[in-house]
């Protein structure tokens, strides 16, 4: 037990947390003087390896960046090199691209909602514990990310790394019969979602409110996931090209991940940001739930995460099920995207916000130069403001409450720890 | 059998993209059904609970790529009964094995403006380069169906029985056809681990090699075939040094592409 006075606290590991990381925070006097997010995931180089390879190479190598949210790389990858070489995708293409999207946010908010969050929130280790208690919730909510998985597997092979995106759309379209089925599937899984966020919503949730930044993709009409311009809630907006001028990078001695910042401040990206700036478009059960739910306006609690992503799995639901109702084959399952020499810049909203990659194509269709950046390096220094805020607020806890406090601070980032580690331009910034 | 008392199961991650380990959470039908068999102990991912070991069947995600990791693994096998490595990282090294063939000082310094706040190791090796392996998975991820025929193996006693032969069996199994022999759609298959179902070939694509090289891989053979399928040099430099790199059949295959064609 430590002094009043000054006080270490220190998580060796998270744990339901993607990837490796570890939190050290330090109050002097009552006041907290230092937060540490601190991101310990080993490099893995990838946009140092990926200079030299070839242009359609992208889409399967950068998935390898994360096993929870492989899609948005695919994604982000096939926007920014189809830019580049100056093709679009046929509407169908796009559809079924949109579609599988909305199988990766159902999948991965579903997964973060009843394996990784809820049990903070009915005290509980873990979700195997919490089925001992209430088996009927959690078989509910496995059935809700089977149907995420299932979306991806027809779609796209596979969840995990999907085998059927490449550059201009896909090797096979999905056979009717079998989106007849998809179909099926998913009217249950609204069923489910409805009733996940009615349960979220049940949860008691701390009172704390953020001042952050908000940066989410923006397109009139709809909740954007796939395209848009960005939009912040300062009420900045720019196109994709424009990302680094605002978005820059720098390192940090405590972390493998970069901390990022928008024009010099902090931000955040993510299930918060969207729901500030496009719950408009929520599609309507989605908009009922967030209603039913208590969201009213921006929500600006970050514990309440769980119920923003309650809200956009559903969202997620009627949004598949629009694609499926509207559906219509394109001529081809992909067009061709040959290589030039060009600049191209991606970005799609992963389940964890703003995911952006840029690559610089040569004449020999080989790769000069990628960027990617991930939400979570984005929300770095969000979080540990948030850190900061939940420790000053809180200093009259012991540090084992304090701690788990902060453990949950981070958890409701839902932070993915394995896209955050990775590499910078050299040319961008040197400290 | 019901004198024994429930086993126990870690998993470990160490450099990699924790999509493996998301495959045994992604058991739904069985995760439930499974974890009344067996005592989850420790696993940082899904559970706050971290109790130390022994235990009986730990699974082993990810390449070694830091000093510390290799401290660590030597522990992880100390406490285990079985370990089982999970995934091309654990392994093969992973794709973070091109480091291996290229400077990872450069690397390093390319993203990182301050190198030294970066501990890193020039390679990425796979488990077994440094502690016994009991039983390996292959696979970027690895097949979910194999994961749960392999933990019911150890619960039931018996040592797992896995194919060990080409993606092609599971593809002429399963009714495809050819790619390369229909289409000329340049595919690993023939060299290439079973496990996956032929999942690339199922959906008109030809296998890119995600579960590694399979015994005795026939690489100089087979890249004759995807010249005739059109592959150049500068392809053919590429198609096996990607997520399996480092493994001896695929590794030595980037020496066999220099050989002129018959
Ligand atoms: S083998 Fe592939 S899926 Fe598994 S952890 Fe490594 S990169 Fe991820
Ligand atoms: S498509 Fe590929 S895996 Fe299937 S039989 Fe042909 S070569 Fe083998
Ligand atoms: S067919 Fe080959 S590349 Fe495709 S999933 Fe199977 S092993 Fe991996």
């Amino acid at each position: 037990m430590s002094h009043r006075s000054s006080r270490h606290l220190r998580v060796g590991a998270l744990s339901r947390v993607e990837g490796e990381g570890a939190l050290r925070v330090r109050v002097r006097d009552g006041r907290v003087e230092e937060v540490q997010l601190r991101i310990y995931e080993p490099p893995r180089f990838f946009e140092a390896f990926l200079r030299g390879r070839a242009h359609t190479e992208p889409p399967d190598i950068t998935a390898r960046v994360c096993g929870i949210c492989p899609v948005a790389y695919q994604m982000s990858a096939c926007q920014a090199i189809e830019r580049a070489c100056g093709v679009r995708v046929a509407a169908g293409v796009a559809d079924l691209r949109r579609l599988l999207y909305c199988g990766e946010w159902i999948e991965s908010h579903t997964l973060h909602i009843h394996l990784l969050h809820a049990p903070d929130f009915l005290g509980v280790p873990d979700a195997i514990t919490l089925a001992r208690r209430d088996r009927a919730v959690v078989e509910r909510g496995l059935a809700l990310k089977r149907a995420g998985n299932a979306v991806m597997e027809l779609l796209g092979g596979r969840a995990i790394h999907p085998i059927n995106v490449r550059l201009g759309g896909f090797y096979r379209l999905p056979d009717p019969a079998d989106l007849r089925r998809l179909r099926e599937q998913l009217r249950q899984a609204l069923d489910d979602a409805v009733a996940t966020a009615a349960w979220v919503a049940t949860f008691d949730f701390p009172d704390v409110e953020t001042d952050h930044e908000l940066l989410a993709l923006h397109e009139p009409g709809e909740y954007a996931v796939d395209r848009g311009v960005l939009r912040t809630s300062g009420g900045l907006e720019f196109p994709v090209e424009e990302f680094l001028d605002h978005v820059v990078e720098r390192q940090v001695a405590h972390s493998t991940a970069l901390q990022s910042t928008l024009d010099g401040r902090r931000h955040l990206t993510g299930p918060l940001a969207r729901y500030a700036l496009n719950a408009q478009w929520l599609r309507p059960a989605a908009a009922e739930a967030a209603r039913a739910a208590g969201l009213d306006g921006p929500c600006r609690n970050p514990f309440r995460s769980i119920v923003v992503r309650a809200v956009e799995v559903v969202h997620a639901v009627e949004e598949a099920l629009h694609v499926l109702d509207h559906y219509q084959p394109p001529a081809a399952p992909h067009v061709p995207v040959p290589a030039r020499a060009a600049v191209g810049h991606g970005a799609t909203e992963a389940p964890r916000g703003v995911l952006y990659h840029r690559y610089v194509l040569n004449d020999a269709g080989l790769l000069d130069s990628v960027d990617m950046v991930p939400p979570t390096a984005q929300n770095q220094l969000a979080i540990e403001d948030d850190l900061r805020r939940v420790v000053q607020d809180n200093l009259d806890l012991d540090d084992g409450e304090l701690t788990k406090l902060c453990e949950r601070a981070i958890r409701n980032h839902d932070p993915c720890i394995s896209c955050s580690a990775h590499f910078l331009d050299l040319t961008v910034e040197r400290a | 059998m019901a004198e024994r008392s429930t086993p126990t199961l870690a998993v470990w991650k160490f450099t990699s993209c924790d999509g493996c380990q998301l495959t045994l959470l992604d058991c739904e039908e069985d995760l439930l059904a499974l974890t009344g068999q067996v005592e989850i102990r420790h696993f940082l991912e899904a559970s706050s609970r971290a109790d130390p070991g022994p235990y009986d069947v730990s699974l082993v995600e990810g390449s070694i790529t830091t000093a510390e990791q290799e401290r660590l693994i030597r522990q992880v096998r100390e406490w285990s009964r079985v370990l089982v490595t999970i995934g091309a990282c654990a392994t093969a090294g992973g794709v973070q094995a091109l480091r291996n063939f290229a400077d990872v000082e450069e690397f390093r310094s390319v993203v990182y403006a301050t190198p030294s706040y970066v501990d890193t190791l020039a390679t990425s090796t796979p488990i077994a380069a440094h502690v016994r392996v009991d039983y390996e998975l292959r696979g970027c991820p690895i097949d979910r169906r194999q994961l749960v025929a392999v933990l019911s193996a150890f619960l039931a006693g018996r040592e797992p029985d896995l194919p060990d032969d080409s993606v092609c069996t599971e593809c002429k199994r399963r009714g495809n056809t050819c790619v390369m022999v229909a289409d000329g759609t340049p595919c690993l298959g023939p060299v290439t681990h079973a496990g996956c179902g032929a999942l690339c070939p199922t959906y008109r694509r030809g296998c890119y090699g995600c579960f590694g090289p399979v015994r005795a891989p026939n690489t100089r053979s087979l890249i004759r075939q995807l010249r005739v399928c059109g592959m150049g040099d500068a392809e053919l430099d590429r198609v096996f040094h990607t997520f399996n790199a480092a493994a001896p059949g695929f590794a030595s295959a980037r020496g066999e592409t220099d050989e002129p064609s018959q």
